[in-house]
């Protein structure tokens, strides 16, 4: 069994950086270019047909024409709708199709006690529902949002980027059905330069808000495995400016941990033991 | 010259719809109840190892019971809060030092082995099953070794809720710690000598400067908090850092009864058995209200976690600012 080191781009911290090879493929994601999106929606019916994830409340939420509202464990991929205010006036009519990003470094996949989530060959990040116990740690811990659990349910729900599709050569649902092909499916790195050509073509052409968001793999995350060209500040899509790793600090945190721990035995130690009669 | 006045609105930060951007924590109240009963457990374990070996066996017997007692108190809330309570076991497939909660799982049960063979023996000799030299060493041994577990017992729960995306915890992560492990003191500490004062009459003298000591702790570390949750700025006008939490709602009430109990908890406390003649029944009231103290203020920090969490100004105006962007806008 050969071993790959993957400490580099800190895919798995787990095990000081090195993880078995169980056979990795090259790296696939999603490019949703969302200046091409017309809010059809297709891509959240495709994901819960062929996911089959329950329905989750036939609601009117008087968002524009988002009825869903946001990523949930029944909702994989989400169609924001935003009319933004143009300054000569006018409204821009805004559309995204949003989804779990997959981090090259997975904040929900890193604190998750059990295992249950999991770094598959293709680099997505996904949750056997056969192992996860529904302690909820993973929902706190995703920058984004985008984990939670189910109601009735008590496990913990994402995309997975159709992992039995593409491990059998298929490409995800969304992607598939999307008829405009915001959504783009593919080897990253084929992803990543296609996305920065998109972006300029659009910056030339005027629209100097067109900005790619989760593409760097300095990030926060060190990268998304699903990122987007949005044509506005991430927020205006409900998605964090600079979203970053629970996980990054967390030595800092487990040393600060370690004086206070010996701060607390020494504080016992010298109320408690030059007067232990009592 | 009149004075400066605004004649602009007040730029708000941009979201979809004022939808949270994060999601709130799954964790319903067994979770903050067992961030203090663990430290609970964790506090009074080393009260027992300080009275058995300053050669008090029957109140080391007791603090261990008090601390088994929030031990198996402790897995019950964390068992009920699983979604899938039946497969709790699944946290003890794997180690993983990425995840606070799979360490805080092996630290957990080692705690509670050693606590639970202290007990045991003590229950085996008062029952006359186990007979005393070998009784008073496994008794012995257990509460040592719960003492050397419990510091780890009592912080871990800091990094546990630290290592997350909810803003008034991850930016609290240097102070969580400290805060932690000071209320775990003053809360183990203040239970044993309520405890023991009522069952022996006498106010423990070791314990009482324990609690006395760990209280003022956690009341500067948890200003420490405070201070450095004001230093994260949002970039809005209502809610202008990430000590905001601490003044709406729950968490306020909360984190005001929290101060105020442990303050009462430090004087009664000291004047029940540290300063003057002993008054037991101060020194009972005033132990009680040092734990009670503790659990205000994990309750405190959990509602303002929540609360942070679910205004996505406190998610996306520090990260804004950390960017160097300013305020992204306003939507009129």
């Amino acid at each position: 069994m050969t071993i790959i080191d993957r400490s580099s781009t800190g895919t798995d911290l787990t095990l000081s950086g090195v993880v078995a090879d169980y056979g990795a493929k090259e790296r696939v994601g999603f490019f949703t270019d969302t200046s091409i999106c017309i809010g059809c929606k297709a891509c959240e019916v495709a994901c819960k047909e062929w996911n089959d994830v329950p329905e989750d409340g036939l609601n009117f939420l008087g968002h524009s024409y988002d009825n869903t509202g946001q990523l949930s464990a029944d909702t994989w991929r989400h169609v924001a709708f935003v009319e933004r205010p143009e300054p000569e006036g006018g409204l821009k009519w805004l559309m995204s199709s949003d989804v779990c990003k997959h981090c090259t470094s997975a904040g929900c996949l890193e604190v998750c006690p059990t295992g249950a989530l999991f770094r598959t060959e293709f680099d997505t990040v996904v949750v056997q529902e056969d192992v996860c116990n529904g302690c909820g740690y993973c929902v706190s811990a995703c920058p984004f949002g985008v984990i939670d659990q189910r109601k009735g349910d008590g496990r913990v729900w994402k995309c997975t980027l159709c992992y039995d599709r593409v491990k059998g050569g298929h490409t995800p649902a969304c992607a598939q059905a999307c008829p405009t092909q915001s959504i783009q499916f593919g080897p990253l790195e084929e992803l990543r330069a296609r996305a920065a050509e998109r972006v300029s073509t659009l910056q030339a052409a005027g629209d100097t808000r067109a900005r790619l968001y989760g593409d760097d793999p300095s990030d926060g995350v060190r990268g998304f495995g699903a990122f987007f060209l949005l044509m506005d500040e991430p927020e205006v899509y409900g998605l964090p400016p600079d979203p970053v790793s629970p996980t990054r600090d967390l030595p800092d945190m487990w040393r600060t941990a370690a004086v206070a721990a010996v701060s607390m035995l020494g504080l016992a130690a010298a109320t408690l033991l030059p007067g232990g009669r009592r | 010259m009149p004075k400066e006045r605004v004649l602009v609105p007040e730029a708000t930060p941009m979201s979809y719809y004022g939808q949270p951007i994060l999601k709130p924590p799954t964790w319903k109240w067994p979770i903050p109840a067992y961030l203090f009963t663990g430290g609970l457990a964790a506090g009074s374990a080393l009260a027992a190892a300080g009275l058995r070996t300053g050669g008090a066996r029957s109140a080391a017997r007791d603090a261990s019971l008090l601390s088994m007692g929030a031990v198996a108190v402790s897995g019950a809330f964390l068992v009920h809060d699983l979604g899938r309570p039946s497969r709790f076991y699944n946290m003890l497939r794997v180690f993983k030092p990425t995840s606070p909660m799979s360490v805080g799982t092996w630290i957990f049960s080692a705690f509670s082995a050693a606590t639970g063979a202290a007990v045991a023996a003590e229950v085996g000799k008062a029952a006359g099953v186990l007979p005393d030299p070998l009784a008073a060493t496994v008794s012995r041994a257990g509460q040592v070794a719960a003492a050397v577990i419990a510091p780890a017992l009592g912080t871990y729960t800091a990094v546990l809720i630290a290592d997350t995306s909810v803003p008034a915890w991850k930016e609290a992560h240097r102070q969580l710690p400290p805060l932690f492990a000071a209320s775990a003191t003053a809360a183990g500490a203040g239970a044993v000598v309520a405890l023991t004062t009522l069952t022996s009459g006498t106010v423990p003298a070791g314990p009482a400067r324990m609690a006395v000591a760990g209280a003022v702790a956690e009341l500067a570390c948890d200003e420490a908090m405070h201070r450095r949750l004001e230093s994260v700025e949002t970039g809005d006008l209502a809610h202008p850092d990430l000590a905001s939490p601490y003044q709406e709602g729950k968490a306020r009430t909360l984190h005001r009864a929290a101060r105020l109990t442990t303050l009462a908890g430090v004087a009664m406390t000291a004047l029940g058995g540290l300063v003057g003649r002993r008054r037991p029944a101060l020194a009972v009231l005033g132990g009680t209200g040092l734990a009670a103290g503790s659990a205000l203020t994990r309750f405190a920090i959990f509602e303002a976690g929540r609360a942070s969490a679910i205004n996505p100004v406190y998610t996306a105006g520090p990260q804004r600012r950390r960017l160097g962007q300013g305020v992204a806008g306003h939507r009129p």
